[in-house]
C-alpha cells in the first residue's frame, strides 16, 4: 500500500508501516492516526516521539514491555503502564504508535 | 550430562573444529559432518590433532560424507569411529544438547 | 512451545562466532535474542572468535549498503538480557580490549567459556 503526502507517494507495507522511514514527517504521522482511527493529541506525541528518539539510538523499534518499562523509567509509573497506553493506542502501543512514527514492526513482537 | 558437536566445514579452511575443540569438555561426542569429514582422514597435517582429540572426546565422521568424498571409512584417524545417519540420530538423542559448529 | 508456556526456564545461549557484515549471520541471531526475551528464557550471549566483532565500537556500514544493527547490541539490557561473555583469547587475538567493545561483558578464558557451555540446555552457535 501507500500514502500520499504533500503530493508525494510514500511506500508502505501491506500492514501500512512505512518502507523507508526518512520519508516520514508529522503530516504523514497525523495521516496515518486518521486511518487508525486516532486523533492525535500531546500525549500521543509524546509516545510517537519517544519512539523515534529510541529507534534512533538503538535501531530497533521495541517490544510493548521494553516500551512500557522504558517510557515509565523517563515519565514515572503514570504513563509507563498498559492501561496508560492502550487507552492512547487501543490495537498496542508497539504496533499501532509505532506505525504512526514511521517505524518498523516491532522487533520480538510476537 | 554429555553435549554433542556437529562441525561441517573444512578445517583447512575454517577455523569452526579448533573452537569446537577447545569449548567441548571431556567426554562431550563430536561428530564430523560435510566438508570436516576430510579432518578425519588418516594422512593429513591435522591427523596428529583429531587422534589427541580422540583421547578426550567421543570423536565420530559420518561414513555417507566421508564416502561421497572419496574417504576410506577403513583409513581413518586412530580412535575416530565411523558412523552411518543412524548412528547421528542415536549421537543426538543420547546427548543433553546438540550444538551445531556452524 | 508446549514446555516454554508452561513456565519451564531453560539455559538458552547464543553463541557467536561470525563478523558482523560479512554473512546475516549475526544480524539473525541477534532477531532470534530479541524475540526469545518474550519468552523469559535464562538467555545468555556469548561472543567468540570473529564473533566479538560484532560489538566492535565505531562500526558504520553505511556505505557497503548493510543496517548498522551494532547499537541494538545496546538495547539488550533493556530486554533483560544481560548475561553477555566475551572469550579472552580472542579478544587478545584480535588486538582488543573490553574499552573497545558497545556492551558491558564478562570476560572469559576459553576454558570457563566451555564450562558454561556444558551448563546450557540450549546451545545455538552461528
Amino acid at each position: 500500500m501507500a500514502y500520499t503526502s504533500n503530493g508525494a507517494t510514500i511506500e508502505a507495507d501491506e500492514e501500512g508501516y512505512l518502507i523507508n522511514i526518512t520519508e516520514w514527517d508529522e503530516g504523514l504521522a497525523d495521516q496515518i492516526a486518521k486511518d487508525e482511527g486516532i486523533t492525535m493529541s500531546p500525549e500521543h506525541w509524546e509516545v510517537v516521539n519517544f519512539l523515534r528518539e529510541y529507534y534512533s539510538e538503538y535501531q530497533i523499534a521495541p517490544a510493548v514491555r521494553v516500551l512500557t518499562k522504558a517510557i515509565a523509567k523517563k515519565m514515572g509509573p503514570d504513563k509507563g503502564n498498559n492501561k496508560y497506553l492502550y487507552e492512547l493506542f487501543p490495537y498496542g502501543p508497539g504496533k499501532q504508535a509505532c506505525k504512526i512514527a514511521g517505524l518498523p514492526k516491532p522487533t520480538g513482537c510476537v | 550430562m554429555s553435549m554433542l558437536h556437529t562441525v561441517n566445514k573444512s578445517p583447512f579452511e575454517r577455523n569452526n573444529l579448533d573452537s569446537c575443540l577447545g569449548h567441548a569438555q571431556p567426554g562431550d561426542a563430536i561428530l564430523l559432518i560435510e566438508d570436516a569429514v576430510y579432518a578425519a582422514m588418516a594422512g593429513t597435517a591435522m591427523a596428529g590433532k583429531i587422534a589427541d582429540a580422540a583421547k578426550t572426546f567421543r570423536v565420530h565422521v559420518l561414513g555417507p560424507d566421508l564416502k561421497a568424498r572419496g574417504g576410506d571409512p577403513a583409513k581413518v584417524v586412530a580412535g575416530v569411529t565411523v558412523v552411518d545417519y543412524t548412528g547421528f540420530v542415536d549421537l543426538a538423542a543420547r546427548n543433553k544438547a546438540v550444538n551445531a559448529w556452524l | 512451545m508446549d514446555e516454554m508456556e508452561s513456565g519451564i526456564v531453560k539455559k538458552f545461549m547464543f553463541v557467536n562466532r561470525k563478523a558482523p557484515h560479512g554473512t546475516v549471520y549475526a544480524l539473525e541471531v541477534l532477531e532470534m535474542v530479541l524475540i526469545s526475551a518474550a519468552f523469559d528464557q535464562d538467555v545468555h550471549l556469548a561472543f567468540i572468535d570473529d564473533g566479538i566483532y560484532q560489538i566492535k565500537k565505531g562500526q558504520a556500514p553505511a556505505e557497503i549498503g548493510c543496517k548498522n544493527f551494532s547499537p541494538t547490541y545496546r538495547a539488550l539490557e533493556g530486554y533483560d538480557i544481560e548475561k553477555l561473555y566475551v572469550e579472552a583469547e580472542g579478544l587478545a587475538e584480535r588486538g582488543l580490549t573490553e574499552d573497545d567493545l558497545l556492551v558491558p561483558v564478562e570476560v572469559v578464558s576459553r576454558a570457563e567459556m566451555g564450562r558454561l557451555m556444558a551448563e546450557m540446555d540450549v546451545v545455538l552457535t552461528a
